[in-house]
C-alpha cells in the first residue's frame, strides 16, 4: 500500500510520541502522481551501517578524523557540512568508492550488519553490491537502451535472468525509482536520451536492480531543476522502508525534507573534517546543541 | 504601438526603419594579421603540395593507360623484357600483407592500450607508453633486418604448423612444400619469403600507430560512468566491457584503419622479406608475393621512361587506397563521442 505524506507524519508522530514540527520553508508534498504498487513489502528491508573511528588521508593530507556514525534500517541519514568538509569522502568510504583514489588510504571500520567491509576476506565487488550508490552527475551508461541501463548491475556481477523476470524487475525498478510512466512506452531507447532529471531516476533505478541494503546518494540533486528534485526526494521518501539511505546534500531544506537522522560535518582552518553534531533531523535543526551548528542551518555560514 | 509612436515623424506615416546586419569592424592588431598571414600560407602550401602530388601521380596514368591500355590493372606480371606491365598481382599482394599485419597487429595494440590505460600500476604506465612509442621510432628497415634476422627461423614452424592443421583451408595451403611424414622432407624454403613473415614484420610498425590511437580514446572514457559501473559491484574487467571499450569503438576502429594505411604503404621491410612473384595467389604462408611498394622499389633503379611512368601510376593506385583509407579512419574517429578533441 503506498504511503501518503499526511500517513507517514501521523505514523512519526504516533512512534515520537509529539506533533511533528515542519519546518516553514516546507513545501507541500503531492504524494507521488503514480500509484506504486509496493511489492508485499512490508516488513523493513535495508541493513544497519556503522561507521566506528573512520580517518582518510589523500596522500599525506588527512581530510577526516575519527568519524563514527550509526546508520539505522528504515532512515534517511543526512551528511551536511560546507564544501571541503569531508562528508562526500565519507560517503565514499561507506562503499568502498574512496580506494579507487590512487593516492587513498583510511583507517577505521566500517561495518554492514556487523560485519566489517574493510575485513581481508570481504570482496570488494560484494560489498559494492550491497551498498549502492547514486552520484552527483547523473551517469547512465549513454549507449544503452533505458530497459539494459536498469539491468547493468546484474550482467555487471555476473547473475543470468530470465526475459520476463528481467521485464517484471525493470518495471519494479523504474516503479521505485518514480521513472515508470514516463519511459515505459521508449524502454529501448538510449539512457542519455533522458534529461538530466530522468537520467539521475533511472541512475537510482539501476542502483535498485542489484537489490542493494544501503544506498548512498551523493548531492544527487545538485545538478538538477527544481521539479526534479521534488520527484527525486519523493522517490528517496519512498524507498526509505526498502533500503538503508544515507544522502549528502548542500541543501538544508532537502535535508530537513527527506531526513530523519542527520549529522553535521566540519573542517576549521587547517584541520581534518570531523563530525560536530549528529542526531535526529529535528534536533540538528530545531535544537542544535552545538552553536557552529546552529550558525550552519541557520545559514549564517557554509 | 505606443513605444513606436514616439519615433514617428509628426504627420507622415511611420518610416519604415532599415533592418540589415550591422558591418562590424575587424580589428586585427599587427601582429595577428602577420601571424595569420603566414600560418594560412604554410597551411595552404602543405595543401597543395599534397595536391600536386596527387596529381603528378595521376597525369603518370594517361600515358600508361594509353600505352598499356586497361589491362594494366588486370595483368599480373610486371616484366621488362617483355614489355608486360600489370599491378593486379601487386594490389592483391599489397592488401594480403597489409589485413594480415593488421590481423597479427590489432589483438595486440587492443590489449597493449588497455593494459596501459587500465591495469598497468600508475607510475609505470608513463615508461609503458613511451616503451611503445618508440617502437614506432625504430626504422622500418631495422624491423626488417630483424624480422630476416631473428623472426624468420622461428616464424618457419608457426607457418609450418599453420599449414599443416589448416591448410585445407585454401589461403593456408602450401602445395609447394613436400607433405609426407618424413621429417626431412619439411622444407624450408616453402615458408621463408612469405607474406606472413613480410606481415608480421610490418605488424610490428602499425602495433604503436594503432596503440596510441585506442590508449588516446580509451584514457577519455568518462570517469562518472567508470565510477557507476565499479558502484554496482562490476569487476575491472567488467568495467571495461560496458564502459571503456563502448565509449572507445570508433578510435578502436579508426586507430585499426590508421594502422592499415600504414600497413599498406609499408616497403623496405616487405622487400627484405619476401621473394618477388607476380602470381595471382592468396596462400599467405607460400613463399612469393609482390606489393606495389616493393614493385616501386624494385623496379625504379632501370626502368626506362616509359617504365617510370608506369610506376608512378603504381604509385598512384597506392596513393589513392591509402588516402580512402586514412580519410575513412579520420572520418571515424571524429564522429565518435570519444573522438572530439583527438588529432589524428
Amino acid at each position: 500500500m503506498a504511503m501518503t505524506e499526511p500517513d507517514r507524519i501521523e505514523q512519526v508522530e504516533a512512534e515520537l510520541g509529539e506533533p511533528v514540527t515542519i519546518a516553514p520553508d516546507r513545501p507541500a508534498m503531492t504524494p507521488p502522481t503514480t500509484v506504486v504498487q509496493e511489492p508485499a513489502k512490508t516488513a523493513i528491508h535495508g541493513a544497519r551501517l556503522d561507521a566506528h573511528n573512520v580517518s582518510a588521508w589523500f596522500g599525506n593530507n588527512k581530510v577526516l578524523d575519527r568519524v563514527s556514525l550509526s546508520m539505522p534500517p528504515a532512515t534517511v541519514t543526512a551528511l551536511i557540512g560546507p564544501s571541503g568538509c569531508g562528508k562526500s569522502t565519507f560517503l565514499r568510504i561507506l562503499n568502498r568508492m574512496h580506494e579507487s583514489v590512487a593516492t587513498a588510504k583510511l583507517s577505521g571500520e566500517v561495518r554492514l550488519n556487523g560485519e566489517d567491509i574493510y575485513a581481508p576476506e570481504a570482496r570488494i565487488t560484494e560489498t559494492r553490491k550491497r551498498i549502492g550508490m547514486v552520484f552527483q552527475k547523473p551517469n547512465p551508461f549513454p549507449a544503452m537502451s533505458i530497459g539494459d541501463n536498469v539491468t547493468a548491475g546484474l550482467k555487471l556481477t555476473g547473475q543470468k535472468i530470465g526475459r520476463s523476470e528481467r521485464d517484471a524487475l525493470i518495471e519494479d525498478c523504474l516503479q521505485r525509482g518514480g521513472l515508470w510512466a514516463e519511459v515505459k512506452d521508449r524502454l529501448n531507447e538510449p539512457g542519455g536520451a533522458l534529461s538530466g532529471g530522468q537520467q539521475q531516476r533511472l541512475c537510482i533505478a539501476r542502483s535498485l536492480a542489484v537489490n542493494p541494503d544501503v544506498l548512498l546518494m551523493d548531492e544527487p540533486c545538485s545538478a538538477l531543476d527544481p521539479t526534479s528534485t521534488r520527484r527525486i526526494e519523493e522517490t528517496i521518501s519512498m524507498l526509505r522502508d526498502q533500503v538503508t539511505i544515507v544522502i549528502v546534500t548542500h541543501n538544508m531544506q532537502q535535508a530537513a525534507r527527506v531526513s530523519q537522522q542527520c549529522a553535521f560535518f566540519l573542517a576549521e582552518q587547517g584541520t581534518p573534517g570531523g563530525i560536530v553534531e549528529a542526531g535526529s533531523t529535528e534536533d540538528i535543526f530545531e535544537r542544535p546543541r552545538d552553536p557552529r551548528t546552529a550558525d550552519y542551518v541557520n545559514g549564517r555560514f557554509g | 504601438m505606443t513605444a513606436a509612436l514616439l519615433d514617428q515623424p509628426p504627420g507622415g506615416p511611420p518610416a519604415q526603419a532599415e533592418d540589415a546586419p550591422r558591418v562590424l569592424a575587424r580589428g586585427l592588431s599587427k601582429v595577428d594579421r602577420v601571424f595569420h598571414a603566414s600560418a594560412r600560407s604554410v597551411g595552404v602550401f602543405v595543401l597543395v603540395l599534397t595536391g600536386s602530388i596527387g596529381v603528378f601521380l595521376g597525369y603518370q596514368m594517361i600515358p600508361t593507360i594509353h600505352r598499356y591500355g586497361w589491362s594494366f590493372f588486370t595483368e599480373n606480371r610486371w616484366v621488362p623484357q617483355l614489355n608486360v606491365f600489370g599491378i593486379s598481382s601487386a594490389v592483391v599482394g599489397t592488401i594480403q600483407v597489409a589485413v594480415m599485419a593488421l590481423a597479427i597487429a590489432f589483438p595486440l595494440a587492443l590489449m597493449t592500450a588497455l593494459f596501459i590505460t587500465e591495469y598497468a600500476p600508475r607510475r609505470l604506465q608513463s615508461w609503458f607508453i613511451s616503451l611503445v612509442d618508440l617502437m614506432s621510432a625504430v626504422p622500418s628497415i631495422l624491423f626488417g633486418a630483424w624480422a630476416v634476422a631473428a623472426l624468420q627461423p622461428h616464424a618457419l614452424f608457426i607457418a609450418r604448423w599453420i599449414s599443416r592443421w589448416f591448410g585445407w583451408i585454401p589461403i593456408f595451403k602450401v602445395p609447394s612444400a613436400p607433405g609426407g611424414p618424413g621429417a626431412a622432407a619439411f622444407s624450408q624454403h616453402s615458408f621463408a619469403l612469405s607474406p606472413f613473415i613480410a606481415a608480421i614484420a610490418v605488424s610490428m610498425m602499425v602495433i604503436p600507430l594503432a596503440c596510441s590511437v585506442m590508449r588516446n580514446v580509451f584514457s577519455q572514457a568518462p570517469i562518472g560512468e567508470r565510477e557507476a559501473a565499479y558502484a554496482l559491484g562490476s569487476t575491472r574487467w567488467g568495467m571495461i566491457r560496458a564502459v571503456v571499450l563502448p565509449f572507445g569503438r570508433r578510435g578502436i576502429i579508426g586507430g585499426t584503419m590508421l594502422g592499415l594505411g600504414r600497413a599498406l604503404g609499408e616497403t623496405v621491410a616487405v622487400l627484405l622479406i619476401i621473394s618477388l612473384d607476380f602470381g595471382l595467389k592468396v596462400r599467405v604462408l607460400e613463399n612469393g608475393t609482390v606489393t606495389i611498394s616493393s614493385l616501386i622499389a624494385n623496379n625504379f633503379g632501370d626502368a626506362s621512361p616509359a617504365q617510370l611512368s608506369a610506376l608512378l601510376a603504381a604509385g598512384f593506385v597506392l596513393f589513392l587506397m591509402t588516402l580512402a583509407v586514412n580519410t575513412g579512419a579520420a572520418v571515424i574517429i571524429s564522429r565518435s563521442r570519444s573522438g572530439e578533441g583527438l588529432d589524428v
